[in-house]
């Protein structure tokens, strides 16, 4: 039997996804990737994977699986969640966190619950899922219907192929996950039309509270606020857009790319969230309120080399979890309902 | 046979401007041109065949080039420097693309918005056709859809706004008509144009080496096929047995 977890519920929006599909956005291909991918990262790093290797994006709420293979190695990083083990032939149930690594068994089942303080939680199994890359990636691109687990969300019923039939035997790792604290405010550089919007229109823009609105998916989300007023219209004659881009379209509620952004765009561009900044963007989720933040290509610079320090340094950040800690599952699962140390990062968000 | 006509006025600066710190924009101009596109093409050529180092892709549009790089191994000014360099002598001599002959059936069974198009021209949907299928038109970018390709120009008399309510799905091959440009749908998609036709082939398939059939800068005439053909053709697409050939090359890649 081919070693997989089989997914018993899928949750809201369950994808797979990698750091992304880069080089082919000429084609009309968006990069698509991890809308957080510093969790991604963490969440590689916790099981001995690549950094960029293809994990569970998990949205809004998780998935139920069941392992049908020997063992096998699995990390969540992101959102506050519960995280509830089943194993068979044993009556308890045992909760268990995120930002640690978990051996488990066959015939074990895991489900998650509704995410907390990000709308995006990340899983990643030892040796990574067994699935083709397409053109580099093994990202899911949703609207292409391609990539990742046939090109769409988990459903119920599937089988996601391990490479590895069981994990290796030996302790267990935590990350420092309050690393992952983003910044009060996303930081902006304005442009490319930034010229469209008059020093009054765009001063005011910064000093505004926006909320994420219900129009939210891994393409972009639209904000509720304060409408954004342009000096020259709201079409602009479609060019290449970013993740991070902030569009003004005619209702003046800005509209903030993400990772399955298309490639172009036709409305008036105030400015791009920072790279530095896109992994908490990605942590946004309908309801999350933010604020942007004007800086300059320098204050840009800076910020970009401070996060990959972090990234570079990221597995300084593992720590062998103690004997107590330790989720040794046998002599744990006698006890009920342990505490869940779930590391909520984003709290900032409310 | 006429392609889309060109400005002649003096060629207007151009921009370089940020799009995010990881990213910058070359704008040649903010409207759908096609000296302005040859500009866009031109430059893009340049950077494949010289390539930058740090340069990660880049984006042609109708009106400008995205170029994103890696910032840890180029700075946006001296990119910014290194593409200007490149743009002082780039005079735009047109590029000949790839010359292609895209079968599409205009039976109105595949075509539900021709006759209301052809009425608003205040032409008959025969002559519609022959004045579509009878032009080259040029493939200004791809994009929306993976392997989508932007053509143009309609002449003005054929020009028509959106459809007032978009569909909610129009099939894979639809070929969609809106102001003075031509779509074509390499996927299902909710869509605004007006759909005058639909192509038998596959112009964008993942497991394909090159996964786009068209390419920005190609050229493109309709060869109207009736139903029957578009039948068989579509089957044989279907089977990754039929895939089109260009009838004139284009430039060396």
């Amino acid at each position: 039997m081919i070693p997989a977890l089989r997914i018993l519920a899928p949750g809201l929006m369950t994808t797979v996804q990698d750091l992304g599909r880069v080089g082919y956005q000429r084609l009309g291909i968006p990069v698509s990737g991890a809308l957080d991918a510093l969790s991604l990262r963490a969440a590689n790093l916790l099981v001995g994977n690549p950094p960029d290797a293809g994990g569970l994006e998990i949205i809004a709420s998780g998935p139920t699986f069941a392992v049908e293979a020997e063992s096998a190695r699995i990390g969540f990083v992101g959102a506050a969640v519960d995280l509830v083990l089943t194993r068979e032939g044993s009556p308890a149930r045992s909760v268990i966190t995120t930002g640690q690594s978990v051996l488990l068994r066959r015939g074990d089942r895991l489900s998650a619950g509704s995410l907390r303080g990000s709308s995006t939680l990340y899983m990643a199994v030892e040796g990574g899922f067994d699935i083709a890359p397409v053109m580099g990636s093994v990202s899911t691109y949703l609207r292409g219907g391609f990539g990742g687990w046939r090109g769409r969300a988990l459903k119920p019923g599937d089988c996601l192929p391990l490479k590895r039939p069981q994990a290796p035997e030996r302790g267990e790792i935590s990350v420092d996950a309050a690393l992952f604290t983003p910044p009060r405010r996303l930081r902006v550089l304005e442009g490319p039309q930034s010229d469209h919007f008059s020093e009054d229109e765009r001063t005011a823009f910064f000093r505004r509270d926006y909320v994420v609105g219900p129009g939210w998916n891994r393409m972009g989300m639209r904000l509720a606020g304060e409408p954004v007023r342009t000096s020259r219209g709201y079409n602009v004659t479609s060019d290449g857009v970013v993740r991070g881009s902030i569009q003004i379209p005619g209702d003046g509620l800005p509209i903030v790319l993400l990772a399955e952004h298309q490639t172009t765009g036709g409305y008036p561009k105030i400015g791009a969230v920072i790279s530095a900044d896109l992994p908490a963007l990605g942590r946004l989720g309908v309801g999350s309120r933010l604020a942007f933040e004007r800086v300059s290509r320098d204050e840009a610079d800076v910020a970009r080399m401070a996060h990959a320090t972090l990234i570079e340094r990221l597995p300084s950040r593992l720590s062998p979890l103690d004997a107590a800690r330790s989720l040794d599952l046998p002599t744990r699962l006698g006890e009920a309902n342990l505490v869940s140390g779930v590391i909520d990062a984003c709290a900032w968000m409310g | 046979m006429s392609g889309p006509a060109r400005a002649e006025a003096a060629p207007e600066p151009s921009r370089i401007l940020a799009n995010g710190d990881a990213a910058l924009v070359v704008e040649f101009g903010d409207r759908i041109d096609l000296t302005l596109n040859e500009r866009v093409l031109a430059l893009a050529d340049r950077l494949a065949a010289a390539p930058i180092s740090g340069i990660v892709e880049t984006v042609p549009t109708f009106r400008s080039l995205m170029i994103s790089f890696d910032p840890s191994r180029i700075g946006f000014d001296a990119l910014a420097r290194r593409v200007s360099g490149l743009l002082v002598d780039a005079t735009a001599a047109p590029r000949a693309g790839r010359l292609w002959r895209l079968p599409v059936c205009y039976d109105p069974e595949v075509a539900p918005d021709l006759a209301n198009a052809a009425r608003r021209a205040g032409i008959a949907p025969e002559a519609f056709v022959s004045r579509h299928s009878g032009m080259i038109h040029h493939v200004y970018m791809l994009g929306f859809l993976p392997g989508q390709p932007y053509l143009g120009d309609l002449p003005a008399e054929l020009a028509l706004p959106r459809r007032e309510t978009p569909r909610t799905r129009v099939a894979a091959g639809s070929v969609g008509v809106a102001s003075r440009m031509t779509c074509v749908f390499p996927k299902e998609t909710p869509c605004g144009l007006n759909i005058i036709g639909r192509t038998p082939v596959a112009l964008w398939d993942h497991r394909r080496r090159e996964a786009a059939l068209l390419a920005p800068g190609d050229r493109v005439v309709f060869e109207p096929v009736g139903l029957e053909d578009f039948a068989r053709l579509a089957e044989l697409s279907a089977r990754g047995e039929f895939v089109l050939a260009p009838v004139a090359a284009g430039p060396a890649p």
